[in-house]
């Protein structure tokens, strides 16, 4: 098991703070846990404290963005995303560079439940213009994402996990923004997993392998703008079309690359995400497990799809 | 009606169980738990007076616990009456439990309103207070809100406007334990001076020892002389208050004690039940 997204951003933006001196960092009472504590320590003059005031933190951001700054303004994504015409108007709407950092993303934070968790972020995010919606895999994709994160122009979302997700790529991998990258070759069905689901929806196709089934798994980092060139390629090329992310099926991942299929070319999607819940307390992996998420249970659906 | 030596045996053996549920869940939040469960032992066995037959009747007085991650306390109580039983207490945060790790009112409707996202709960207190007037109904809100929490821009928001519908069915509680994430509240955002901007807000302020039943009573009682104004109840406590190595400490907001951690909480707890009868 690797790092958490979360603690690959953390270390990543505390090394960036070095190079780049337009770098600015806050937090709104949970510098601890969104990992931005590790930025704070090193450069104290760049980091503010918030409190707990997250309207208050993205308004700041956009300020200091409006004036050269990069601002990474860090927080549960349930919480940020939460803060909605602020992010729609400050920061949007002004186009200024805040990176917006929403870590406890999705069911897989477990036991703190319902409130705590970032179920609808993508969707939010996504219908903001100006905005690009980001979120990593592993922890060599965060580093390099937040690595090209501080020299993009225009504002971000960058979504990151509370719990420990598996390495995926090793030190010679290339982040592209924009770009779908394909993780496992097969033509009998495609997959497009983002974040905490793409190491589920690997080991799914390892499973599949054993059965004669050659999942095709695609790894979706940029939400939005989307790799539409990847997903229509693989939508021809394989017969069975799944998506898979820890977020509401409503907005998110599934629901754009429906959008990019049904006008380019029409085919049936399968998506796999919080049947338009709320969540609840438990272990992440009685969640995962309870609401198919878990490559045993993405395995099953996707042999009983095809036998269909 | 409780004597205050009985309020304050419940309050600490409740201490006990929230303790219990929060390490057998192995997550979860003591520090906030513990600062605030005097405050609502007094509430609910000597003013709101809940049992199990009132626990919905729309006159039933309400409290709303706007800093929603200190559940294990109301839950404490709520099993302590009955509300919820014993073992749904201890399966706290376990999957398919009504004892979510943040109240849920569609699980729990005794919690009044689901919190969790902090800065929410007073405002939805005062639209149940308005409500009250409307109806012309007695009853009476409680809310309790957390220093840290204090922080939020909603909280003001509410805090301007519960004075200006004359909300004297309307009590709030700062549970002031002087902590939160980060640090001490007075370094992370310093709200200080507190009573002074509220008696500036138009609110009926009041200050105690959150831990003290006597000034609890005497703070409450008051609060419900005072016509056509909100009242504010500035609670000073003790972050983890019952549990020394917990008290004060930034550390044990939200992590749950291991299990050698546990037995010197409950051997200092249960040394509190002998000492006070
Ligand atoms: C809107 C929002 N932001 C952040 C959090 C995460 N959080 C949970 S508890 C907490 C600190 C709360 O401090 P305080 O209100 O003082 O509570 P207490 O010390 O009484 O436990 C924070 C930041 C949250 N629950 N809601």
């Amino acid at each position: 098991m690797g790092k958490s997204t979360r603690l690959a951003f953390g270390e990543t933006i505390a090394q960036l703070g070095e190079l780049y001196p337009q770098i600015v960092v806050l937090d709104a009472d949970l510098s601890k846990s969104t990992m931005s504590n590790l930025f704070a320590k090193k450069f104290p003059d760049r980091f503010f404290e918030m409190g707990i005031q997250e309207a208050n933190m993205i308004g700041i951001s956009a300020g200091l963005a409006l004036s050269g700054k990069v601002s990474y303004a860090c927080s549960f994504a349930c919480f940020i995303a939460g803060r909605y015409d602020t992010i729609r108007v400050s920061v949007a709407y002004n186009k200024a560079n805040v990176r917006i950092i929403g870590t406890h993303a999705g069911i897989g934070i477990g036991e703190d439940g319902t409130t705590q968790m970032g179920l609808e972020d993508i969707s939010l995010m996504r219908s903001l213009p100006n905005f690009s919606v980001c979120q990593p895999c592993d922890e060599i994709e965060t580093r390099e994402l937040i690595k090209y994160s501080v020299t993009h122009n225009g504002p971000m979302y960058i979504r990151l996990t509370r719990q420990n997700l598996d390495d995926i790529f090793d030190d010679n991998y290339k982040f592209e923004f924009g770009k779908g990258v394909q993780l496992s070759d097969g033509n009998d069905a495609v997959i497009f997993a983002t974040g905490s689901l793409v190491s589920e929806a690997l080991k799914a196709s390892k499973i599949l392998k054993q059965k004669g089934i050659n999942l095709r798994v695609i790894n979706i980092h940029t939400i939005k703008p989307i790799d539409k060139e990847i997903i229509i390629k693989s939508a021809r090329e394989c017969g069975l079309i799944f998506t898979a992310e820890d977020h509401n099926i409503i907005g998110g991942l599934g629901s754009a690359v429906a959008e990019v299929l049904s006008e380019n070319y029409p085919a049936k999607i399968i998506r796999i995400g919080l049947p338009d819940v709320f969540g609840e307390s438990g272990t992440p992996e009685a969640l995962y497990k309870k609401y198919g998420f878990d490559a045993e249970s993405l395995a099953v659906k996707i042999e009983s799809s095809l036998k269909k | 009606m409780y004597t205050h030596k009985e309020l304050q045996r419940i309050a600490n053996e409740l201490r006990i169980d929230i303790i219990k549920a929060i390490s057998r869940a192995k997550s979860g939040h003591p520090g906030g738990s513990l600062s605030a469960i005097d405050i609502i032992v007094y509430l609910f066995f000597n003013e709101i007076k809940r049992t199990k037959e009132n626990a919905l009747d729309p006159d039933r007085d309400r409290f709303v616990l706007s800093k929603g991650h200190g559940v294990p306390a109301l839950y404490s109580v709520f099993a302590r009456l009955g509300l919820i039983t014993n073992e749904e207490l201890m399966n706290l945060r376990v999957l398919g439990s009504r004892t979510q790790g943040h109240p849920s009112y569609t699980d729990l409707p005794f919690v009044e309103s689901s919190t969790g996202s902090l800065g929410q709960g007073l405002s939805v207190a005062i639209g149940i207070a308005l409500a009250g007037k409307l109806d012309k109904k007695d009853y009476r809100v409680y809310c309790m809100i957390g220093d840290g929490e204090m922080q939020e821009g909603q909280i003001w928001e509410a805090l301007l406007s519960a004075p200006k519908f004359n909300l004297d069915n309307l009590c709030v509680i700062l549970d002031y334990n002087k902590s939160q994430i980060d640090g001490y509240v007075k370094d992370v955002m310093n709200l200080e001076p507190i009573k002074e901007k509220l008696i500036a807000f138009n609110w009926n302020v009041l200050e105690i020892d959150g831990h003290n039943f006597a000034e609890i009573e005497k703070a409450i009682n008051q609060s419900k002389t005072i016509k056509q104004k909100p009242s504010f109840i500035i609670a000073h406590t003790v972050k983890g208050k019952g549990v020394s190595f917990m008290e004060d400490k930034v550390d044990w907001h939200g992590k749950a004690p291991n299990e050698k951690e546990t037995e010197l909480a409950l051997q200092e707890l249960k040394k509190l039940l002998d000492i006070n009868g």
